[in-house]
């Protein structure tokens, strides 16, 4: 049998950015924080775009802790959703329209290893767990040098139910 | 050192410029308890299918919270930071109401301070999220 012809490189990004925007999009306080999403293949990098309103102490400056707990949670989450759905948005079973529930947290534990810079900030998770049910996220954030994160976090999540297979 | 709780609370919102992005309203500050309050906001909504507010706006309210439990605190000199925090998520927001964090100082040595607090909304029975951490504390002057 001959091997079936790859897909056009644009309909490969269209379909691909076009669900991870949706996803990013779709919800309002990663658009309040400024934090977006950089993909490659299907690898995720989130992003906290640096504005002035991100600042606990305006002394060192520094970013809030908050701001922090947030980004690596927002950056957890997505990053799981992510991952959960890859399968079905590579065979089209899962498109723009029709995203899953998001996860929810149960919990999330942030470690601040040094104050975060006034400037952009990035993230990646690693899924140590995904079962049905549960997940667990680890994820890690750096600013100048990938090398020396300056915050990590750890975070169990309860997964969204799937909808029941069509014709049962 | 004495602290006057009100030009305290209201130096300590405007000193912070996430603390005034995301609307907190300190209701208390005083020898290491403070009481916050966040109001609802649609941009801070997590799940637009529900309109429940991000965790992550709860997290940024518990360490606010926090971290002025542990500068209102007597034995602090200064300022803090965070070093841990972790909070657990025992229910959703309702979509609407203010959420208030509670945060105590419940131990502080000459370098850490050890926090727990707790997140309600109108139903204060029902604690929305509680959080524990450690944040630094400062010499005195």
């Amino acid at each position: 049998m001959a091997r079936q012809r790859p897909e056009p490189v644009q309909v490969v990004k269209t379909r691909r950015d076009g669900v991870l925007a949706a996803l990013t999009g779709s919800i309002p306080y990663a658009q309040f924080l400024g934090v977006t999403f950089e993909r490659r293949g299907d690898e995720l990098t989130a992003v906290l775009n640096y504005s002035d309103d991100l600042i606990g102490n305006p002394l060192l400056p520094a970013i809030h802790g908050g701001v922090t707990a947030a980004f690596l949670e927002i950056a957890a989450t997505v990053s799981l959703t992510w991952a959960t759905i890859w399968d079905d948005v590579e065979s089209g079973a899962i498109d723009a329209t029709s995203l899953p529930r998001l996860p929810k947290t149960i919990d999330f534990t942030i470690d601040y290893l040094r104050s975060g810079l006034p400037r952009d900030a990035y993230a990646r998770a690693r899924i140590t767990r995904s079962g049905r049910r549960y997940a667990s996220v680890q994820v890690e954030a750096w600013q100048d040098n990938r090398a020396r994160p300056f915050a990590q976090g750890l975070g169990h999540f309860v997964m969204p139910r799937k909808p029941e297979a069509s014709g049962v | 050192m004495a602290k006057d709780p009100d030009s305290f609370a209201d130096q300590f919102i405007s000193a912070l410029p996430h603390a005034r992005a995301l609307g907190l309203r300190v209701v208390q500050v005083e020898a290491g308890i403070a009481e916050i309050e966040m109001p609802y906001d649609s941009r801070f909504i997590g799940d637009p299918q529900t309109g429940v507010i991000a965790g992550g706006a709860v997290s940024a309210l518990m360490d606010t919270c926090g971290g002025a439990a542990v500068m209102s605190h007597p034995k602090n000199g200064g300022g803090t930071a965070t070093i841990d925090l972790r909070i657990d998520y025992m229910r959703s927001a309702t979509p609407g109401q203010t959420i208030r964090a509670r945060a105590e100082a419940y131990h502080v040595t000459r370098s850490v301070a050890f926090v727990r607090a707790t997140a309600t909304d109108d139903d204060t029975d029902n604690p929305v999220a509680t959080a524990t951490g450690a944040f630094t504390v400062e010499g005195k002057v």
